[in-house]
């Protein structure tokens, strides 16, 4: 095998504040190829802001220090502020949680999609609108040519979401981070969204983090998990082995998920302790 | 494999029918404050114990002139026949005599207000030109040299009077330095050589090619707007910073981010495009304020504006001229509201059609 596509060698994200410095991600490694790399963990434990450290989206106040951080050899760490927004788009992509938020309101569906391209390709704007159009059904909108023109406030959750991964992907990236990108949407269409980031991401070839809350979607979606717990990885492993989980926190985890026709008395408690976080 | 077809048609034919509905609400709307705003002065006019006979007559007067004068003037009919009256002689621009200079209010008005125009036009327009990159950047920076330097400015702008600033103004760059011209519109020397056509006087000199006119009038015109420039630029920078940061914490910025748009464009034309819809009514009501006729101002530069033009007549006790100002400003205000109104939709597709 070649060099991965991300290395992360004990990554750290703190923001100093008032009170004292929050240590959000301490100290995260993994490599990533082309494949699906879940990252779960409950809210608060680092898996959002490893995500975002990765684009360099963290907040200014924060700092962001590893012993490496090499996306397709190139050192995140010390290219320029422009050479990393370069790479932001075009080769590492993101898609946010809430399409009702992550879209810019007042500007319609297609300029936003058509933006991302322009910004990194020299398309003429025919060839570009023409480009978002097949974007657009790629993510599955039967009729492109009148979503195009629809502001986001005027499409329901999936199809914004769907708007969404057509915005982040139109540009070809290499590595998509996808952070909680069904939480925000009714089951029965997650599975569609699901479905979609899976197709494309394996059609081109692509490698994705995804960063999720719910460990079941994760295990059936991706091929490696990593499990957070106050900004460390507790446990490294692969999807299907998800059952013999040996960490108590994912042991934990996965005793919370309800069992359909089971009766659970008493109901199972998350524990933690705080060896875990040391 | 599911299709999509979770949205709302829109065909053409509902938008048109909806902007035609949404125009005649807006129709509905001023008819109705119109009516409002005339009701009000009618009863403001009638309940002041200022008997405008007496007024006209003099307090000497014998008693059959009072009785004519009161008969003439309608004060004998009914009210809600005088208030009929009212609304009628109101919408054709009729507010009747201005006692104290004897002209009839709308001919007054149509003197004084192109000069409260003129400067509250070019105070809102140095306002938002400067204030809003201002406040911009003092948002992006937020914490940095710039923004103390917003910070400032908005202390100063809500804290001094703005007599004192002008006076102080006057003093150093009229009488002192010589740098512009002093109170009034223009020079005394101009008065039998510059003919005012439309009333806003720089435009009046431009169409006459009138250039040395036209220097003077600026000179005049340079203080009061300036200040009047800075209170809005105070007001509207600091309304800009609050609505930037506001948006620049929104999840369409990390996602602008994420698709490797410059700061630039994210700030300008992401941010600032989401801001602009609050700020047009900010911007707008500010406007409106400055129509009214900033008294204090017009009375330390000696502005013969609708603002100086009711104080005085207030003080004279010229209802007519009062309640005319008040219907006029009234009318303004209204037809600004209308046009923010109409500006927010084009700036924000949430609030068009449906």
């Amino acid at each position: 095998m070649s060099a991965p596509l991300l290395d992360v060698q004990n990554l750290a994200v703190r923001f100093p504040t008032r009170t004292g410095t929050v240590e959000a991600v301490r100290g995260v490694s993994f490599t990533l190829g082309r494949e699906r790399l879940g990252i779960v963990g409950e809210s608060g434990s680092g898996k959002s802001q490893t995500g975002r450290a990765i684009l360099g989206l963290t907040a200014p106040s924060a700092q962001v220090t590893a012993d490496r951080l090499r996306f397709d050899g190139q050192d995140l760490l010390t290219i320029s502020n422009a050479e990393r927004r370069r790479l932001r788009g075009k080769r590492i992509a993101m898609v946010l949680q809430d399409p009702k938020y992550s879209l810019d309101p007042v500007m319609s569906i297609g300029r936003q999609i058509v933006e991302t391209l322009r910004t990194h390709e020299r398309v003429s704007r025919s060839e570009a609108r023409k480009r978002a159009l097949a974007m657009l059904e790629a993510v599955q909108i039967r009729d492109p040519e009148r979503v195009f023109d629809l502001y986001p406030h005027e499409v329901s959750g999936g199809m914004g979401q769907r708007a969404m991964i057509a915005m982040m992907l139109i540009a070809g990236p290499e590595l998509l981070i996808a952070d909680e990108p069904t939480s925000a949407l009714d089951v029965t269409v997650q599975l569609e969204i699901l479905a979609i980031l899976d197709s494309l991401v394996r059609d081109k070839g692509m490698g994705l983090i995804f960063v999720s809350h719910d460990l079941r979607l994760v295990s059936s979606f991706c091929d490696r998990v990593l499990v957070m717990y106050a900004g460390r990885v507790v446990e490294e492993l692969a999807a299907k082995d998800l059952s013999q989980a040996q960490h108590p926190y994912t042991q934990g985890l996965l005793n919370c998920m309800p069992k359909i026709g089971a009766s659970r008395h008493p109901l199972p408690v998350l524990e933690r302790q705080a060896e875990w976080a040391r | 494999m599911s299709v999509a077809s979770d949205t709302q048609p829109a065909p053409r034919g509902r938008r048109a029918r909806s902007l035609v509905k949404s125009l005649l609400s807006f129709l509905v709307v001023v008819v109705v404050t119109y009516l409002g705003l005339l009701a009000v002065t009618f009863f403001i006019g009638r309940v002041i114990p200022v008997d405008p006979v007496l007024a006209i007559v003099g307090d000497r007067a014998p008693a059959n002139v009072v009785e004519r004068t009161r008969e003439e003037l309608g004060f004998n009919e009914p009210l809600t026949t005088q208030f009929v009256i009212y609304v009628q002689k109101a919408l054709s621009g009729d507010f009747g005599r201005s006692v104290l200079t004897t002209n009839p209010v709308m001919t007054d008005i149509k003197r004084v207000f192109p000069a409260t125009i003129e400067l509250a036009t070019l105070g809102t327009i140095l306002g938002a030109v400067l204030g809003i990159p201002l406040g911009v950047l003092a948002a992006v920076r937020r914490g940095g040299w710039l923004d103390q330097i917003v910070r400032i400015i908005g202390l100063v702008g809500y804290s001094v009077p703005i007599f004192w600033l002008g006076l102080l103004a006057l003093l150093v760059f009229y009488a002192r330095l010589q740098w512009v011209g002093g109170p009034g519109r223009i020079d005394v020397v101009y008065e039998y050589t510059f003919t005012p056509i439309t009333g806003f006087y720089l435009l009046d000199a431009i169409i006459q090619r009138d250039w040395s006119a036209f220097n003077n009038i600026l000179s005049h015109l340079a203080l009061p707007s300036l200040l009047l420039g800075y209170f809005s630029l105070a007001y509207i920078s600091r309304m800009t910073r609050s609505f930037m940061l506001n948006e620049l914490s929104q999840e369409y910025i990390v996602a602008a981010r994420a698709k490797g748009l410059s700061e630039r464009r994210i700030v300008w034309r992401h941010a600032l495009r989401n801001a602009a819809v609050p700020l047009v009514t900010v911007i707008a009501l500010s406007y409106a304020g400055l129509l009214e006729g900033s008294v204090l101002t017009e009375t330390v530069f000696a502005w013969p504006g609708l603002g100086l033009y009711i104080t005085n007549s207030l003080q004279n006790a010229d209802m007519n001229a009062v309640l005319g100002g008040t219907i006029v400003i009234g009318s303004v205000f209204i037809a600004i509201n209308l046009l923010s109104d109409l500006l927010y939709r084009l700036l924000d597709p949430r609030t068009r059609a449906r």
